[in-house]
């Protein structure tokens, strides 16, 4: 913890003088700021993804499988989550290579596959960090009542207008909650990236830049802490940390 | 809730799906670490072992296994220790600054590895002048192993109720009696489990170890970031990341069970808190 509160600091400091060139630089130059655009653009719509898969399994493992499907399904969920990152991102550069299994099956039907890129980035990304949001919105689901569900039925909502009207205002918390995971990772991850893409993210550009000039790495990375924490303020705010 | 029979249809075929979509990447893998051939076209030309008994006389990727072994278990030893102290501070007392340290050690968490590690290497190299070493990355894996143990073990403390506590003392029992005879049995399977998720997270965690490492340090990740590139190493490759598959899900299903299996009762609850706690406990 010492080390952040440092960081802040360092960008400076390593030359023991105080300046504000590295920042400035990257407000600046148009490098810095597409880069940070598209690291944030491709966080958005990884937890996007990421909400819409992970809802209907959620709301399966909460509230329709019964005990023993459901425990079935937490082992299944709570597996791949802790498994190993590196090995997931190096599955997806497989399936996603020229001659790799997603070509292969798009053949016939005389498609090819997004090939290494933006799309690439976006699918190994939703796909690593999905179970980061079904844990907080298999959690959120499971502290609704089934009474309250049940109420809602009985005056008469139809199962959409019950989602609508009761389980998404209830649930919302737990969603936040799970992006603030799904958003932060993705913001702040650079193997993924360079496996399956050539275009450059935040965690690209610092880990590049950090062994030919730290300071301005540093300060690079002062961006991502800087949307988490309003991003965190927020989530305070629609009452997420309750669901931590 | 009644759901219509199409709307329950449509809700497990797509539970299935997404399922699909969790498995069939780790399948690949498997697939391929039994391929015959050395390249990633698929479908594969044949199936075979050989790779595998290739992969253990491999002396880059047993050096770098080993290393891994020990880094995981020094740094969840270091996390078991600070984790439940820290935990305990903030479950069983009040004092200045409480909200601010649970705050603190769960932020690591919530910011992207990448600043960890930028944080990380810079107090390293440039603030306490220590070279990149194992003891390196050791510290670093411990800063989120911390977390996974803290959050298991604060999670059983809500769950403990203080009057125990309360009662050995009014019995005579000294503090550290009381922490030894009843906190700590208490906390056993809550301490394991943690211990085993932070081992399993530090053996694959890749984003602070690239930070932290020295030069001539490879934990088993690194390795294989390392030869992807190399294209007469793929076999292997694929072979060590089935055993990095299986070495991170075994510590998490025996966790998973152990927490499980006790609770009775109160399982039902205990079981959202401890999900919840696990859903917080990455880094």
């Amino acid at each position: 913890m010492a080390s952040f509160w440092s960081l802040g600091e360092l960008s400076g400091e390593i030359e023991q003088n105080f300046t504000l060139d590295n920042f400035q630089t990257i407000v600046e130059e148009d490098v810095y700021r597409s880069v940070t655009l598209r690291t944030v653009g491709i966080a958005a719509l990884v937890t996007i993804t990421d909400v819409i898969l992970a809802l209907p399994l959620a709301f399966y493992m909460a509230k329709v499988a019964t005990p023993r499907v459901r425990s079935l399904l937490v082992v299944a969920v709570l597996v791949p989550l802790w498994s190993s990152y590196l090995v997931k991102a190096y599955a997806w550069r497989t399936i996603l290579s020229e001659e790799g299994i997603l070509n292969w099956a798009l053949d016939p039907l005389g498609i090819s596959g997004p090939g290494y890129g933006n799309v690439a980035v976006w699918l190994v990304m939703s796909y690593i960090w999905l179970p980061f949001m079904i844990v907080p919105i298999y959690a959120g689901l499971e502290r609704i009542p089934d009474s309250v569900l049940s109420a809602s039925d009985d005056l008469g909502a139809k199962a959409w207008t019950t989602f609508r009207r009761v389980i998404w205002p209830l649930v919302f918390p737990a969603i936040v909650a799970g992006s603030i995971f799904t958003f932060s990772l993705t913001l702040g991850d650079f193997i993924a990236p360079t496996l399956v893409s050539s275009t450059q993210f935040i965690g690209t550009v610092v880990k590049s830049t950090i062994t030919t000039n730290l300071p301005l790495a540093a300060a690079f990375a002062t961006v991502p802490i800087a949307i988490m924490i309003v991003y965190l303020l927020i989530a305070r705010r629609l009452g997420a940390f309750e669901h931590i | 809730m009644r759901l219509s029979k199409g709307a329950n249809r449509a809700l497990k075929v797509a539970t299935g799906l997404t399922l699909a979509f969790i498995y069939i990447p780790l399948a690949v893998i498997v697939i391929y670490a039994f391929n015959t051939s050395q390249t990633l076209s698929w479908p594969p030309d044949g199936l075979t072992t050989e790779w595998f008994g290739k992969a253990i006389d491999n002396t880059g990727a047993r050096d770098a296994f080993l290393l891994s072994l020990e880094a995981g278990a020094l740094a969840t030893g270091i996390a078991l220790i600070l984790g439940t102290l820290a935990s305990l501070a903030v479950a069983r007392y009040k004092f200045f600054g409480r909200e601010t340290i649970s705050f603190l050690v769960i932020l690591p968490i919530a910011l992207p590895g990448i600043v960890t590690g930028v944080a990380l290497n810079t107090s390293f190299t440039q603030i306490l002048g220590v070279e990149l070493s194992l003891f390196t990355i050791i510290v670093g894996h411990a800063t989120f192993c911390i977390v996974v143990v803290y959050n298991n073990v604060v999670a059983r403390m809500r769950r403990l109720s203080g009057s125990l506590e309360e009662a050995s003392a009014d019995l005579g029992a000294t503090p550290w009696t009381t922490f030894r005879r009843v906190t700590l049995p208490n906390l056993r399977t809550a301490l394991v489990a943690g211990g085993l998720l932070a081992f399993g997270l530090s053996f694959d965690e890749i984003i602070v170890t690239t930070f932290t490492a020295g030069t001539g340090e490879q934990t088993l990740p690194l390795w294989i970031l390392d030869n992807f590139s190399r294209p007469n190493q793929l076999p292997i490759v694929n072979v060590v990341a089935v055993i990095v598959i299986l070495i991170s899900i075994i510590p998490v299903y025996a966790a998973n069970r152990l927490t499980q299996d006790e609770g009775g009762a109160t399982a039902g609850r205990a079981r959202g808190r401890k999900l919840e706690a696990e859903a917080t406990a990455i880094p």
